[in-house]
Order: structure tokens, then sequence, then C-alpha cells
């Protein structure tokens, strides 16, 4: 299949470029380093995981990336112009979901094509069509209070794709779901990736997530938040749950697993 | 079945805790309602033979009967419609001070520096305290009755509103933005519809204020008005217009609340928890 194409050689054009950032907050303690001297080029289309243990500044970076936060020193840009604020080329989906609780599912969609220009009945029919592509077009009228997380979650995904952004940043989208929703949404966001491909920069701290969906794992160490290392996966895509059983998936998990283990020893230290 | 003993426990607990429940659940709403109300009505009725309590109590046939006393005086109507336009009045001031200054206040820390600490030191004085002062600034008449009705529901209003407008849940503001809100978008679409419900319980909270502090406002040499009644009626020790006065005080909060948490139904059916 086209599987191989789709890997990480698929292109070379540098959608997003971080340039040396560093990141310090004043805190009551002092000045604290979040990031320091963190580089990295993500390619179009490329799907790229963040792991690393919790303080590594991983939502830090996704931030200065989405340009809800400022970088103290360095650079970020998207498609070559610098970033200095928020821009509907860059999509966020949160962990916590950030759906409006006082609009239905639908209307949700809604916002994100309406703050695109699209008005009106254009806009309720295609929120209907990002509704199903998450398989949600049943519960269009209904308020968030009454979804389930993992279908929050999907809504989510649903409303940061109608805005049509050509980055998708994800910041462990799928920490607060249960197992076997987690893996429910892995399979179905792989799938809309392969549909509808886009740049994804996703973190987690599941190590086995990571390597089902990425082209490339970065894997960061704390204190400063730092690039530790970059592990290339070279698993082909489509990618399914029974990835996960290969000798080859174990292999990487392993190696990966060992070394955010020692960063998340080296944190509690 | 667990088998877990504190799990089994706990499935006990609930048990019983559902039982109960059943019983007090199987007599309609209004039925208890009934109940409740017959037995304030013997209360006030032993109240009335009680020798001690007969005289500020009298019972329900003299206050009844002291509707007509009142109409006969030519004041009962007169109270009312002069109580309701200062409370009305007084009430819609504050609101739309209130909002302004909640808002300005949430959103310039400067603004909240300067005004915050004077809301909540005023705030807790009695407004019966303050009232001289305005009365000297202001006058007798119309006017300081408004003016004590208007701070009192100024400052509850304001408090909680400022409340709302601060707890605006941030990842809400940070998603519109990300899909290319404007600040005007976020006012509009995200603020507003967040801090509904708090001001929805500002509005409420309001109507009770501007109640409760009619009795003060009023003592400001008001020539009618249910809270000036029951102070000149004390003077002649009329107890049962007194006590009819102060029900009709009560029926009229009790009904302002009943529609506004109506309407607070209605329009925050969407949020997952519901405030009392």
């Amino acid at each position: 299949m086209a599987g191989e194409e789709r890997n990480l050689t698929a292109s070379d054009k540098v959608r997003v470029r971080i340039d040396n950032v560093r990141k310090v907050f004043n805190t009551r303690n002092g000045e604290m380093v979040a990031l320091n001297g963190v580089s990295l080029d993500i390619h179009d289309n490329e799907f790229i995981c963040v792991v690393g243990p919790s303080g590594c500044g991983k939502s830090t970076l996704l931030n200065i990336i989405a340009g809800l936060s400022e970088p103290t020193s360095g650079k970020v840009y998207c498609d070559g112009k610098e970033v200095t604020g928020t821009g509907t080329e860059r999509g966020v989906v949160f962990q916590q979901y950030a759906l409006f609780p006082w609009l239905t599912v639908k209307k949700n969609v809604m916002f994100a094509l309406e703050m695109r220009g699209v008005k009106g009945k254009a806009a309720e029919e295609e929120a209907m069509k990002y509704l199903e592509m998450v398989d949600l077009a049943k519960f269009a009228d209904h308020y968030p209070k009454e979804l389930s997380g993992g279908m929050k979650q999907r809504v989510a995904i649903a409303r940061a794709y109608a805005a049509e952004p050509e980055v998708l940043l994800m910041d462990e989208p799928f920490g607060a779901l249960d197992a076997q929703t987690r893996t429910q949404l892995q399979t179905e966001l792989l799938e809309t990736w392969e549909k509808k491909r886009k740049t994804c920069f996703f973190i987690t701290h599941d190590v086995e997530e990571a390597i089902i969906l990425a082209q490339r794992v970065i894997i960061m160490s704390a204190r400063p938040g730092r690039i530790k290392d970059i592990v290339d996966i070279d698993i082909p895509y489509p990618r399914t749950q029974e990835t996960k059983m290969t000798p080859h998936f174990m292999e990487l998990k392993n190696h990966i697993w060992s070394q955010v283990y020692q960063e998340y020893l080296e944190v509690r230290k | 079945m667990p088998e877990n003993g504190q799990n089994d426990r706990k499935g006990d607990f609930l048990m019983e805790k559902k039982n109960n429940k059943g019983l007090a659940d199987r007599i309609p709403a209004k039925v208890w309602l009934l109940i409740s109300f017959l037995a304030a009505m013997l209360l006030w009725w032993v109240l009335s033979i009680i020798p001690a309590t007969s005289r500020a109590f009298p019972n329900v046939f003299k206050v009844l009967g002291s509707i007509k006393t009142m109409i006969d005086r030519n004041v009962l109507f007169k109270d009312l419609s002069s109580s309701l336009i200062s409370v009305c009045s007084g009430y819609v001031l504050g609101f739309v001070i209130a909002l302004p200054v909640a808002i300005l206040m949430a959103w310039y820390k400067p603004v909240r520096y300067i005004i915050e600490p004077w809301i909540q030191f005023i705030r807790n004085i009695p407004p019966l305290a303050y009232v001289p002062l305005i009365v000297i600034a202001a006058g007798v008449g119309r006017k300081p009755q408004i003016i004590v009705i208007t701070i009192a529901c100024f400052l509850i209003m304001c408090v909680t509103i400022y409340q709302g407008v601060i707890n605006v849940d941030e990842t809400l503001i940070k998603a519109a933005r990300v899909l290319g809100a404007t600040d005007k978008d976020i006012f509009v679409r995200v603020i507003a519809p967040a801090t509904l419900p708090f001001i929805l319980t500002a509005i409420r909270l309001g109507a009770s204020v501007a109640l409760t502090t009619l009795i003060a406002a009023e003592s400001t040499g008001a020539n009618a008005g249910l809270g000036m009644r029951i102070r000149s009626l004390n003077n002649s020790f009329e107890s049962a217009p007194m006590l009819l006065y102060i029900i009709i005080i009560g029926i009229l909060g009790i009904t302002i609340e009943k529609l506004i948490k109506t309407a607070e139904r209605r329009l925050t059916s969407w949020q997952e928890k519901r405030e009392i």
C-alpha cells in the first residue's frame, strides 16, 4: 500500500521551525527555566509525538508554537513566518476538551466555522460533515455535559479540524480517558489523519501511544526542558492495535521507555 | 455482588439512604408544601394563644381583617406601590452600575485593586448605619431611599458578577483564540455566556438584598412604604397590620425569587452543576 511513502521521507518541506527556544518563568522561588535551547523542524504532514516526564516543558513548548505563550528567547516559524500570536493555521486540542458548555455539539463545531467566515446554513451543513467524521452526527443537538469524556474529545477534534488548520497541536488529548477509549481514539485519530493529512504535534506521557501514532518521537528531559533524543518510528502505516504486539514495536518501546524512565528518576531527585 | 467488605458496606449505606428517601419521595412535593404550611399555621395559632406572645402574634383572622383596615385608611396600595417603586429603581440602578464595574474590575487590575477593598469594606456595614449620612446629603423623600437600595444592590451584584468574570475557564478563552476569535468575539461569545449563571445569581441575590434593605431605606423619612408603615405601626402598637405587612414583604420576596429561579433554570440548563 501507499503506507511506505507516507513515512517520514514524505515531505522535506518544513512546516514549523522551532529555533533555539528558551522559556523562563519567574516564580516565587526565583527563575525557573522551563525550556532551554529547543530546536526542531517539523515537516509538512508529519506526525510528531513528544514524550517526557511531567515538568519537562512539553506543554510550554506547545503553547509557544500555538502562540498562546511567548518564548523568552528564540523563535518559532510557521511556514517561514515568525509566530507572534495565535493563528488559525495552528489548531489546538486541549486535554480538558475545552468545549463551550453552553453550546450544543453542532454549535461548538460551528463556532470554528463561523470564525472562518462560514455562516448560517452552510456552517450547519459543514459542521455535520465534521461530526460524521468523528461519528457523532447523532449527538449534534446534545450539550457537552451529556457526553462521555471520549465523545467530548472527539467533538473537540472535529472542532479543531473544522478550523482547517495546517498544524494540529494536541496537548495530551487522551490523557484523561480510560485505556479502552484511549485506544479507540488513537485508531480513529490515525484514520482521520490518513484521510485528511495534517501536521500533528502530539504531546503524551504514554510511550505506546507515541509509537503507535508518530513518525518521530521526541524525548524531552526535564529541568531545564530540552530535547534529549529523537527516535524515528519506521513502522509503516496503516498501524493497528496489533502493531503493538510486533517485536519491533516492543524494541522501540523499550528503547524510548528506558530513556523516559531515566528522566523520571532525574526529576524525582 | 462486590466481595470487598468496604464496598459492601458502602452499598448497604446507599441502599438504606435510598429507602429512607423513598418514604419522603412517595409524598408529592406539593403535599409537603401543604404540610409545611399547615405546621406554620399551627405554630402561629399556638403563639396567638400563649399570653406572652399573643400581643405580638395576633391570630390569622385579625391579621386578615387588618387588610380591610389598611385599605380603609387608604394606605395599603400607596405603601405597596411606593415600596415597589423604590425597590425596583434601586435594584435596576444597582445592576446597571454593577455590571460594567464588575467587568472593569475583572479586566483591569488597577481598577480591581482600587475598588475591591472598598466594596468588601462597605458590604459588611449594615445599611441602617449609613442611612443618616445619605439623608443629610440627599434630603428626605424618594431620592435617599433609592440611593440606599442602589448601594446595597450594587455591592452584592458587583461582587457576584466579578467572581463570575474572573472564574471564566481560561482554557475556553484559549480555545476560542486559537480558533481565530477576536477580543470582541471572546467577550460576546465566551465571557458573556460563561458569566451568565453568575449574572443570574447576582440578579437573584440583588432582589433579596433590595427587599431586606427596604426598612433601612424607608427610615429616611418616607411618607409611605411597607417598611415605613411597619415602623409607624410600631409606635401605635398595632401588631395585626404590622404582621400583615411583614407577610406581604415575605410573599414579595419569595415570588421574585421563584420567578428568577425559573429563568435561571431555563437559561443555564447547559451547566454541569447547578448552584443553590
